[in-house]
């Protein structure tokens, strides 16, 4: 069964002329990892907005674990589900103390206080950042930074984790430590996981992937099946993985190298190849 | 405009608990007409370095020469505005630094500055060339509001609004973060056409490895508020592992040349894509042929 449903959402914001989101289907299951990518102003932040009704459809519906988020008394259920995490981790950490931080979330939920104790244990070792109990987040690097703010949202212990661009204001090693972390959280602990990345490689990671453009669903489906329809995604002002890249034009030269869309692999056909026996 | 720092140093906060020497005695020479590129991990020193260029930050007393062109930094004399008219500086997200009721005015603010003896028609051609060398269309978005226009756009006038004094030397730090690939392709197609005009150099600090080896002239790596090394693209990601460990990542053509180096192949490249195709493709069809 799906966790979440999105039935035919069209959604305008206030005083535009067209709709952000122009009539998207979507069902994502229980521990499914989706990325979506698309152009700037495509709709995927919009999407995004939606799963956990901080934004409500301006037609359709959209079903989270049973609940509607056009039923006002259901978004408490809802939230408790779905976490977002946002681009940018200054805007997101409000304490001054990382431990008070994670704590706001459950907090709010009215959770026992020795219980609060437990999920902070539980979120920081889920980011690896437990020796970061007491330290200060403004003293934090990005990357540090944006796995508190993932932990602020495990605190709530919700379903499923929906990244918005979490990663485009770190650098390589933030971007691999949080890149890291969702991985684990969704293969080990079965988190339902919805990422929205410009990054073509971190969309390998993903079961599926949906291809948003102008508000609409225009390609979905696994990373190679997508990764090979190169004219397609140029057409959507998308890319292909410079890996994917690499091996078309050597495809293109000749070469004997089938569709591949991460660094490892093009490594070792390669190598390979080129090896002398 | 030659840059040229010697034993350039900055400290943070000093004196206070939280003192931090973010450069320590870097010495480096940027060359007029270089498109130069800086990588570092979050904390290496990067973008303090690039503020001391057009005196945004001060050196230390340390330092040992810090000059642009005729400008001395380090002189108390030094004429600081009429520098920054001609060291324009791009931050990150620059969008967020868009202000004024209407993007003509936004763009113009620089020009109110730096050329206040400027004319009304002066003004109104000088913001229509920045707005036409961006990509923008004049008539269509000189009198909306800056905040009314899509995140690329935004970006756009943002840089408008530097370049529109004619700065000879553009700094960029990370510009291309958050936008879409085609956003990407196209702003850099923008840098290349610039560095073609007025601009003479451009100095870019960027995570993506990348874009570092398809664009840059040479690039200085900063780690702990030093300078550890300087070199073109082709030396500089030779030595994958080393970069690795100073928390930096290698190009996509960098991993694998160094995978195929450990198999015995070595492709001679320069880490663009172009070039690392051609060459793996000669090697396979000598292979073959033999």
């Amino acid at each position: 069964m799906s966790f979440i449903e999105i039935r035919d959402v069209k959604f305008r914001y206030p005083q535009t002329e067209r709709d952000a989101l122009d009539g998207v289907s979507l069902n994502i299951k229980k521990g499914e990892y989706v990325s979506v990518i698309g152009h700037n102003g495509s709709g995927k932040s919009t999407l995004a907005r939606l799963m956990n009704g901080l934004l409500l459809p301006t037609k359709g519906e959209v079903v989270v674990d049973g609940f509607s988020t056009a039923e006002k008394q259901s978004l408490f259920e809802i939230r408790k589900r779905v976490g977002v995490v946002f681009q940018n981790p200054d805007n997101q950490l409000i304490a001054s103390i990382v431990e008070d931080d994670i704590a706001f979330g459950p907090e709010n939920l009215g959770v026992p206080r020795k219980e609060i104790g437990e999920r902070i244990d539980f979120a920081l070792k889920a980011v690896g950042m437990e020796e970061y109990r007491k330290s200060t987040p403004t003293r934090l690097s990005g990357g540090q930074k944006q796995r508190i703010a993932i932990a602020g949202v495990l605190a709530i212990r919700p379903e499923m984790l929906v990244l918005d661009e979490s990663t485009a204001m770190l650098d390589p090693k933030g971007r691999k430590e949080v890149t890291s972390v969702v991985e684990k959280l969704n293969r080990e602990n079965g988190m339902t996981v919805l990422t929205i990345t410009h990054y073509m490689d971190e969309v390998c990671r993903a079961d599926r992937v949906i291809v948003l453009s102008d508000g609409k669903i225009v390609m979905e489906g696994t990373p190679e099946e997508i990764f090979s329809r190169e004219e397609e995604l140029k057409k959507y002002e998308l890319d292909v993985p410079v890996p994917t890249l690499i091996a078309d034009k050597l495809r293109a030269g000749g070469m004997a190298l089938g569709r591949i869309y991460d660094k490892e692999r093009l490594g070792e056909k390669l190598c390979g190849s080129l090896r002398k026996i | 405009m030659r840059i040229v720092a010697e034993n350039l140093s900055h400290i943070y906060s000093p004196k206070s608990k939280f003192a931090v020497a973010a450069l320590k005695d870097v010495s480096l020479t940027v060359e007029e007409g270089e498109f130069f590129g800086i990588i570092g991990h979050t904390g290496s020193g990067k973008s303090t370095f690039v503020q001391h260029l057009n005196g945004l930050l001060k050196a230390d007393k340390g330092t040992k020469t810090l000059r642009v062109g005729e400008f001395d930094l380090l002189d108390k004399k030094c004429d600081f505005k009429k520098l920054r008219s001609r060291v324009g500086m791009v931050f990150q997200y620059p969008e967020y630094q868009l202000f004024a009721d209407t993007v003509a005015e936004d763009i113009a603010f620089a020009l109110k500055n730096f050329r206040p003896e400027c004319s009304a028609e002066e003004v109104a051609r000088l913001v229509r060339d920045a707005l036409e060398t961006v990509g923008l269309d004049y008539a269509e978005v000189k009198d909306k509001s800056p905040f009314d226009l899509s995140g690329g756009q935004k970006r756009r006038v943002a840089i408008a609004g530097v370049i529109v004094a004619r700065p000879e030397i553009l700094v960029l730090d990370e510009p291309v973060a958050g936008l879409d690939p085609k956003g990407k392709r196209e702003f850099f197609e923008l840098l290349h056409k610039l560095h073609k005009s007025f601009v003479k150099t451009v100095i870019i600090i960027s995570h993506d490895m990348d874009n570092v080896a398809e664009h840059c002239t040479r690039v200085a790596v900063f780690d702990g508020g030093r300078v550890i090394s300087v070199a073109p693209p082709k030396e500089l990601f030779c030595d994958a592992d080393r970069l690795i460990s100073l928390g930096l990542d290698v190009p996509v053509t960098g991993y694998l040349a160094a995978e195929l180096s450990k198999n015995g192949v070595n492709i001679d490249t320069d880490f663009t894509v172009e070039d690392f195709t051609n060459k793996v493709l000669e090697k396979w069809r000598g292979r073959e042929e033999s």
